[in-house]
C-alpha cells in the first residue's frame, strides 16, 4: 500500500516538473502576445522612430526590424560560407586525428558566451579600423553563429553512407568533384536546417552586437552604416521610464518572437520533408 | 583534361583546409586577444588585486572585480538550484514515462525554450517576475523570514539575485534537460528488466538502478547548464538590479560579469586602462565557462562509455 503510494507520488512529481516547464513556456508566450498584440499597428512596423520616440512621441521599430533581417541575413551567409567547406573538408579529406581534433575545438567555441564575441568583434573592428556599423556586426554575429550552424550541418553529413562516396570515387570523381556534388547534395536539407537554425540565433542575440552594429533611428543604405536591431531595441525602450515606450517595447518583443519562432518552427518542418528526398 | 580537374581539387582541398583551421583556431584567436588587451591592467595592478580587489572605481583607478565574481556565482549558484530538480525529474518523467506520443508532444516544447532570445526571457522577467518579486514574495519574506540567512529582506525593489535566477533557471532548463534525457535512454533496457525481475518496482528501478547507473551523465548534464549560465548576459542584465555590492540575501540586487562588460564597453575609451579591465573580466569569464564546459565534455565522454556498457 506505501509501496504504491509512493510510486504514484513519484510518478506525478515528474509529470508535474515537465508540466511546470511547458506551463512557463506558454507563459512567457501569452504574456508577449497578450501584451505585445495591443501595441502592434501598421505605424509600429512601417515607420522608422521619430523625433521624440524614446520620450512616447510617434514612429515605429522599422529600422530594428529591417537592421535585424540585414544582420541576420549578412551574418548567415558570411557563417555558411565558411562552415559548409569546413565540415566538407572534415567528412572527405581529414585525418581522424585531426577531425577529433578540429571537432572538440568546434565544441569549445560552441560555449564561448555572446558576449565574449561581442567583446572580441569589438576588438577586432578597432584593428581592422572599422566604426560600429551593419558589416562589424555581421561578422560579429557570423562567428557567434559560425559553431551551432557547423554543428547542425555535421550532424546531416555524417548520416550521409561512406557507399555514395565509394561509388563516385569509382566512377572516376576527384575528392573535391564528390564533396560538392554528391555528399553536399545529399546534405542539402541540413544545411538549409542549419542556416534557419543559426539565423534564428542571430537575430534573437543582442549581446554580440551591442558594441559591434551601433545603433540609429534610420534604415541602414550600406555596410558601413550603423544598424539598429530588434533585441536593443526592446532593451533600450525598456530602459526608458515611459509607459507608452514600455508599450511598443512589447510590440517589437511581439515582432522579435514570431520571427524566431517561425524560422525554429519552420527549420523542423523543412528538415524533415526535404529529407524524403536523400538516399538513406 | 585530367590536371584541370586535379588541379582544382588540389586548390578546393586547400581552401577549405583554410576554413577548417579558421572555424578551429577561432576560439584559440578570441581567447589570444583577450590576454593581450587584457595584459595591461594585469601587468599595472597585479593579477591578485584585479581578481580580489573589492573595489570598482575606474576613475580613481581601482579595477577590483571580487563584487562582480560574486554577483556571478550567486546569480548562477542559485539558478542551479532552482534548475536541477526540476530538469532532472523532468527528464525522467520524459525518458521513462511518457509514451511515444506524449514524448513527441513535450520535448519539441521544451526544446522550444531554448530558442526564444534572451532579451524575450529579460521582458517576462521584467514584466513577471520582478513585480512578483517586489509585490509578493518580498514582503513576504519581510514578514515571516526575516531570521533565515539568505533569505531574509527588509525591502526588495524585485530586481535581484532570485528575479535573474529565476529567468537563468528557465533559460538552462532545456540544456539541462536534452542532455539528462539522452543519457538516461542510453542506459540499456536489460538493465531495467533485471531490476523488475527481482521484484523492484518503477520507481525504485528508476531511482537506484537507472539514475545510479546515468550519474556521471547527469552530472554532466548540469554542469554544461551552469555553463551556459554562466555567460547569460542580456536577460539576466534586465532583472539583476545591476549595484555592485556583497549581496547577502537573494532579494539583494547583485552586479554579475557579464553586465558588467555589457553596461560599460563604450563609454571607457577616454578612461585609462578602463577597456584593458573590461576586456579582463571578458578574460576571466571566458576561462571560467570554458573550465565548466570541459569538466562537462569529459564526465559526459567517460559517462558515455559506463552507461553503455
Amino acid at each position: 500500500m506505501m509501496r504504491r503510494l509512493q510510486e504514484n507520488l513519484f510518478m506525478a512529481l515528474t509529470i508535474g516538473a515537465a508540466a511546470l516547464l511547458v506551463l512557463v513556456l506558454v507563459a512567457i508566450i501569452g504574456e508577449i502576445v497578450v501584451k505585445g498584440i495591443r501595441a502592434l499597428s501598421w505605424e509600429l512596423v512601417s515607420q522608422t522612430p521619430s523625433g521624440g520616440f524614446y520620450l512616447g512621441g510617434g514612429g515605429g521599430i522599422a529600422n530594428a526590424i529591417v537592421g535585424s533581417l540585414y544582420l541576420g541575413l549578412g551574418a548567415t551567409l558570411l557563417a555558411l560560407v565558411i562552415s559548409v567547406p569546413t565540415v566538407l573538408y572534415l567528412r572527405v579529406f581529414a585525418a581522424s586525428w585531426f577531425v577529433a581534433v578540429i571537432r572538440t575545438l568546434l565544441d569549445i567555441l560552441w560555449g564561448v558566451p555572446s558576449i565574449v564575441f561581442g567583446a572580441f568583434g569589438f576588438t577586432l573592428m578597432v584593428i581592422l579600423g572599422l566604426k560600429a556599423s551593419l558589416l562589424a556586426g555581421i561578422i560579429t554575429v557570423a562567428l557567434f553563429e559560425l559553431p551551432i550552424m557547423i554543428r547542425a550541418i555535421d550532424e546531416v553529413i555524417k548520416m550521409v553512407p561512406h557507399d555514395l562516396e565509394e561509388v563516385s570515387y569509382g566512377l572516376g570523381a576527384t575528392r573535391t568533384e564528390t564533396a560538392f556534388r554528391v555528399i553536399l547534395r545529399q546534405g542539402l536539407p541540413g544545411i538549409i536546417t542549419g542556416m534557419l537554425l543559426a539565423f534564428g540565433r542571430g537575430i534573437g542575440d543582442a549581446a554580440s552586437v551591442l558594441f559591434t552594429a551601433g545603433f540609429t533611428d534610420y534604415i541602414p543604405r550600406g555596410p558601413l552604416d550603423a544598424a539598429a536591431t530588434l533585441p536593443l531595441s526592446i532593451f533600450f525602450q525598456l530602459a526608458t521610464p515611459f509607459e507608452e515606450v514600455h508599450r511598443r517595447a512589447y510590440g517589437a518583443a511581439l515582432v522579435l518572437i514570431i520571427l524566431v519562432l517561425s524560422t525554429s518552427i519552420a527549420a523542423r518542418l523543412l528538415g524533415a520533408r526535404l529529407g524524403k528526398y536523400t538516399v538513406k | 583534361m585530367r590536371i584541370r580537374r586535379q588541379m582544382t581539387d588540389w586548390i578546393a582541398r586547400h581552401a577549405m583546409l583554410a576554413a577548417t583551421l579558421f572555424s578551429g583556431l577561432l576560439v584559440a584567436a578570441i581567447a589570444l586577444a583577450l590576454v593581450l588587451r587584457a595584459r595591461p591592467l594585469f601587468a599595472a595592478k597585479g593579477i591578485g588585486q584585479v581578481l580580489f580587489g573589492n573595489t570598482w572605481s575606474p576613475s580613481t583607478g581601482l579595477f577590483g572585480l571580487k563584487p562582480f565574481i560574486i554577483g556571478t556565482l550567486w546569480v548562477t549558484g542559485l539558478a542551479t538550484v532552482l534548475a536541477v530538480p526540476v530538469c532532472l525529474l523532468a527528464a525522467i518523467f520524459l525518458a521513462e514515462y511518457a509514451g511515444p506520443k506524449l514524448r513527441g508532444i513535450v520535448k519539441p516544447l521544451i526544446d522550444l525554450l531554448a530558442g526564444i532570445p534572451s532579451v524575450i526571457y529579460g521582458v517576462w522577467g521584467v514584466l513577471v517576475v520582478v513585480p512578483f518579486i517586489a509585490d509578493v514574495l518580498g514582503p513576504y519574506a519581510a514578514a515571516h523570514w526575516q531570521r533565515i540567512p539568505l533569505l531574509g529582506t527588509e525591502f526588495t525593489t524585485g530586481f535581484s539575485i532570485l528575479a535573474g535566477a529565476v529567468v537563468l533557471a528557465v533559460m538552462i532548463a532545456p540544456v539541462i534537460i536534452a542532455i539528462a534525457d539522452e543519457v538516461l535512454r542510453a542506459v540499456p533496457r536489460e538493465v531495467r528488466e533485471v531490476s523488475y525481475s527481482l521484484g523492484a518496482t518503477r520507481m525504485e528501478t528508476i531511482l537506484r538502478v537507472v539514475v545510479r547507473r546515468a550519474l556521471p551523465g547527469l552530472v554532466a548534464a548540469v554542469v554544461l547548464g551552469i555553463s551556459r549560465a554562466l555567460g547569460e548576459t542580456m536577460a539576466v542584465l534586465m532583472v539583476v538590479g545591476n549595484v555592485p555590492i556583497a549581496p547577502e540575501s537573494v532579494f539583494d540586487p547583485a552586479y554579475p560579469l557579464p553586465a558588467l562588460i555589457a553596461n560599460n564597453y563604450g563609454e571607457m575609451m577616454s578612461i585609462p586602462l578602463y577597456d584593458s579591465a573590461l576586456l579582463g573580466a571578458a578574460l576571466l569569464l571566458l576561462a571560467i565557462v570554458l573550465a565548466f564546459n570541459l569538466l562537462a565534455r569529459f564526465t559526459l565522454a567517460y559517462a558515455i562509455r559506463r552507461v553503455a556498457q
